[in-house]
């Protein structure tokens, strides 16, 4: 089946297996491995990205259910050399420590800005409740979401640019 | 974050500096093993045992070899030929230790729901998935042997050519006499049984391997998700039978691994032998579902403790016997996970009798190993119940009896009954801390109001007092215990022409920031600034010395082995310096990255000059070789002992059982902190696995020995939600035993986390008369507590805390 789609701001267009995952077909067609796939219950939260400006786990996605949007992976937040305020975030507060559930998370919460520029505590927590980390406890991701919010990290990113 | 240093200060280390290891990791450059493609590359898929037990009476690959993609199936039968020796066990505890045949695929029997008998090998992953379902075994179920008593009884053999399920005894039991004496004239005593649920590990990324061969030559890089690129290639070269000079292996990023990477597994040796067998690329990538039936599990243990103490409550005698579950086969470090705990069930207290006793068990479910903690969280979690159920007894607080029985500050190094010398400590300062932070006196007065009012929500206020066992290990320590290597770990450090440092270290990072911390090291020692110095790491080529990363081993014997390398390093240089500053080299320092003469500081030379001098060798002292680098093959001589006290808060809510963590507060105390930020991120991440133990994980197995709880549905790794924010604290008590005065803290969080959250449940139900719940204490448990112990015993706390 054809699809074609924009994914961070480049058209795309492939024949794709309608059965493909769009976790798959970023990682295996596209060559954007920097989305993680960490189960198979989408249950992690790893493969988060942003459709149309909106947070997906885009291992419970098929490609061509992408066909015409708009797809914003971890490759294409940083603006050139300069990280996303979320990711900069992310590494002043260090949110990080493996990095691996870290792209996802970064979208998850870039998402969760766009809709609530000024979260508590308790809306972060909430609002990641999709995105699994074995690493750091949260505290220091919570904290730089938070941190990123008072930034004003709220800039829309992925819906029309 | 602070800057950097300012010129004028070259103490890099305690400075809490950003880390060079994020920009990769946060733009998804970084690359794990998943993400390494390589054209041509067949795809590894399992054929695993549903059953817990059951005899292979024929597989048939027909099947699968149809299946479109499929390039070759094989039975463990077909494969025997390819082993040079078993999977490796490195710690045999005993002489007499009772080991069964492990291969990388079982060719009669499954012992274990997982344990693969089949490999499909195929073009694609989808392909070989589709082949490995295809394939057609013939089961003859056996039965399973699941409980730990039931393994100890003999009934049911799971390994009927061993004769028994017993893997081995062990004791520790310096003066029985001792013992029997404390516990015949104590005033109270204290007999408990815990239970040590197994654990999933579940880092978030999965294990996985990709072996590439070189097609001429018959060399092979092994990519693996591992925390033990250096085992691992000794460990495959003995089985796999290729030569160790043939193999290098490659740790990419990896995404965490609580042990569970610290290992050799039948996956590992497969794709390294289909390697060599169809001389392409293999790779094999586990899927979450996976990890649950086929990486090794954390504790697994019954516990029983008995405490003897005088009127006071001073405890003068610790009594233990585990079962402890091995699983069905040996895993690297399996047997020896019980003995990481055997000298701890004293915990931090001053007690002079003990006496410890294991009998390790094989029983039908997937091998334990090493679990962030191993054998040490499980000790603390005895003890510090223990103690909480003595001061119910001497009718003091938990923070009382802990303050009567703390090993005292002025006793260091402290010569442990055990057998132990506890390098440094100051227990009762890490308590006092914890207790003003937190508040402790006003939260007692609101746990009082609550239970006074009657309140739907109660309060539970969990102590505990850690300490552990780090820096693995003093290599004649681990030969007086049986395993097979050493302790050491190596470290390179060169000034290259330019000035800039490189540092070549064993340690194997999966989460650390050994690249921010090691640089932090080097820059501090040698007076340059960190981001002059490069780390490289995770790759048997360019690091050949190794013994990796585990057990909170890695700063107090990987970051002093870089110590001890740049001190050589400055010896050389101070030579190289006098002899062109024409100075006598006692009169040389290295002052802020310069060697200056004393007294005449203007002549001076910087260490980049140094470093030229030595690469140009034009002038150098006689006799002296050129170049900067010097290496070290550190070996401790003595464990680390770092230690804390962490208070938990709990909300119990009576009408639906569920616990929620409201507060917690941890003052820890692991000596020297390179990189605070650091320290930490390692304590908060801790802790909340540790808090996991008890309150949501368990992986339940029902008597025919299948998983429960396989997936991340049922399998709960708490989110954000369920957790909240952690205010740590330290105390700072040197280790004298390293260069560094550093102790470690990669496992501190877990190992204080499970006992505080559980003594805080319980706090909370004391009123209700209940005195312990099985871990982890979900709602259903916490209700039926409540409801049996309201029955059970309303007499003794006055029923209800209305
Ligand atoms: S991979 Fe886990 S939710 Fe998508
Ligand atoms: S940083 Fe390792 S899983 Fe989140």
């Amino acid at each position: 089946m054809q699809v074609s789609l924009r994914v961070n701001g480049e058209e795309r267009r492939h024949d794709v297996e309608p059965r493909l995952l769009l976790v798959h077909y970023l990682r295996d067609v596209c060559g954007l491995t920097g989305t993680n796939i960490g189960c198979d219950t989408s249950s992690c939260g790893a493969c988060t990205v942003l459709v149309d400006g909106e947070s997906v786990k885009s291992c419970t996605m098929l490609a061509v259910q992408a066909d015409g949007r708009e797809v914003t992976t971890i490759e294409g937040l940083a603006d050139g050399e300069r990280l996303h305020p979320v990711q900069e975030a992310f590494r002043e507060h260090h949110g990080l420590q493996c990095g691996y559930c870290t792209p996802g998370m970064v979208m998850a919460a870039v998402s969760l800005l766009n809709e609530h520029p000024h979260p508590t505590e308790a809306e972060v927590r909430e609002g990641l409740e999709g995105n699994l980390c074995r690493c750091t406890g949260y505290h220091n991701i919570v904290k730089a979401v938070l941190a990123a919010a008072e930034a004003g990290a709220s800039q829309p990113v992925g819906a029309a640019r | 974050m602070t800057a950097l240093a300012p010129e004028t200060d070259h103490r890099v280390i305690g400075q809490p500096l950003r880390r060079r290891e994020d920009p990769a990791l946060l733009t998804g450059e970084a690359r794990f093993l998943a993400d390494l493609q390589v054209p041509g590359t067949l795809h590894l898929a399992l054929v695993r045992s549903p059953y817990a037990h059951a005899r292979i009476r024929s597989i048939d690959l027909a099947p699968a070899l149809q299946t479109p993609g499929v390039v070759a199936a094989f039975t463990g039968a077909d494969l025997r030929g390819e082993w040079a020796g078993p999977l490796p066990c490195g710690w045999p505890v005993t002489p007499d230790m009772k080991q069964p045949a492990h291969l990388p695929l079982a060719a009669e029997v499954a012992h274990f729901a997982g344990d693969a008998v089949a490999v499909v090998v195929a073009e694609s992953e989808y392909a070989a998935h589709d082949g490995a379902e295809a394939v057609v075994v013939d089961w003859e179920p056996l039965p399973a042997v699941v409980d730990l008593e039931d393994a100890a009884k003999d009934q049911t053999l799971v390994h009927p050519d061993l004769g028994t399920n017993v893997c081995y005894t062990w004791q520790l039991e310096p003066d029985a006499a001792a013992v029997d004496r404390a516990f015949a004239e104590a005033a109270h005593t204290v007999s408990a049984r815990f239970r040590q649920q197994r654990l999933i590990p579940s880092p978030m990324e999965p294990r996985g391997v990709l072996v590439v061969p070189q097609p001429f030559g018959g060399d092979f890089t092994v990519y693996s998700a591992t925390q033990v690129p250096h085992i691992l290639r000794v460990m495959l070269a003995l089985t796999v039978g290729v030569p160790e000079t043939s193999l290098r292996v490659v740790a990419p990023s990896v995404g965490g691994g609580f042990g569970s990477k610290l290992n050799v597994y039948a996956e590992e040796a497969l794709a390294l032998a289909l390697a060599r067998r169809l001389r392409r690329p293999v790779r094999w990538v586990e899927e979450r579902s996976e990890h649950a039936v086929s990486t090794i599990q954390g504790r697994g243990q019954i516990q029983e403790i008995e405490l003897a103490a005088t009127a006071k409550g001073k405890v003068t005698a610790v009594r233990v016997r585990l079962l402890a579950d091995m699983g069905a086969y040996l895993q690297l470090v399996t047997p020896g996970i019980p003995l990481l705990g055997a000298f701890l069930y004293a915990g931090v207290y001053d007690v002079p009798a003990y006496s410890f006793s294991c009998t390790a068990l094989f029983t039908t479910l997937p091998p334990t190993d090493a679990y962030r903690g191993a054998g040490r969280p499980e000790a603390t979690y005895a003890i510090e119940r223990a103690m909480d159920l003595l001061a119910k007894k001497v009718g003091v607080g938990p923070e009382e009896i802990r303050r009567r029985n703390y090993i005292p500050a002025d006793k260091f190094p402290y010569s442990s009954v055990a057998g132990l010398v506890y390098d440094s400590g100051d227990y009762a300062a890490a308590l006092e801390r914890c207790l003003e932070r937190a508040g402790y006196a006003e939260l007692r007065a609101e746990q009082a109001r609550r239970r006074e009012r009657g309140d739907r929500r109660q309060l539970g206020i969990g102590l505990s007092s850690y300490f552990e066992m780090c820096g693995l290990a003093p290599s004649r320590v681990l030969a007086s215990l049986n395993y097979t290597a050493g302790g050491w770990e190596a470290a390179t450090v060169r000034v290259l022409p330019t000035g800039k440092v490189q540092v070549v270290t064993g340690t194997a990072p999966h989460g650390q920031g050994h690249e921010t911390c090691w640089a932090m090291i080097a820059a501090d020692r040698l007076g340059v600034a960190p981001e002059d110095v490069e780390v490289l790491h995770s790759d048997t080529a360019v690091a050949p010395y190794g013994l990796d990363t585990y057990g909170s081993r890695s700063l107090a014997v990987g970051g002093s082995a870089i110590a001890v390398a740049c001190d050589r390093v400055i010896e050389k240089a101070r030579r190289i310096a006098a002899h062109q500053l024409e100075a006598a080299e006692e009169d040389v320092e290295l002052v802020a990255g310069s060697f200056r003469v004393r007294g005449t500081p203007e002549r001076q030379m910087p260490l980049a000059q140094v470093a030229f001098e030595a690469f140009t060798a034009h002038n150098l002292p006689e006799g002296l070789e050129p170049n900067l680098e010097a290496s070290s093959h550190y070996d401790p001589t003595n464990f680390t002992f770092p230690f804390g006290t962490h208070l938990c808060v709990v909300e119990l809510d009576t009408e639906t059982g569920k616990v929620e963590l409201v507060r917690y507060v941890a003052v820890d105390d692991c000596g020297v902190q390179v990189n605070p930020m650091i320290v930490e991120g390692q304590v908060h991440g801790g802790i909340v696995q540790g808090a996991a133990q008890a309150l949501f994980e368990e992986a339940s197995y029902d008597q025919d020995g299948t998983l429960r709880s396989a997936s991340l549905l049922d399998y709960l790794v708490p989110s954000a939600a369920e957790v909240p924010s952690i205010e740590t604290d330290h105390t700072v008590t040197p280790s004298p035993v390293n260069p560094l005065g550093v102790k470690g803290v990669g496992e501190a969080g877990t190992i204080g986390a499970a006992p505080a959250v559980m003594n805080a449940v319980l706090d909370a139900l004391a009123p209700y008369g209940v005195e312990d719940l099985p871990m982890p204490a979900t709602p259903e448990r916490v209700w039926r507590a409540i409801h049996a112990g309201a029955a059970g015993s309303a007499s003794a706390q006055g029923g209800s805390p209305a």
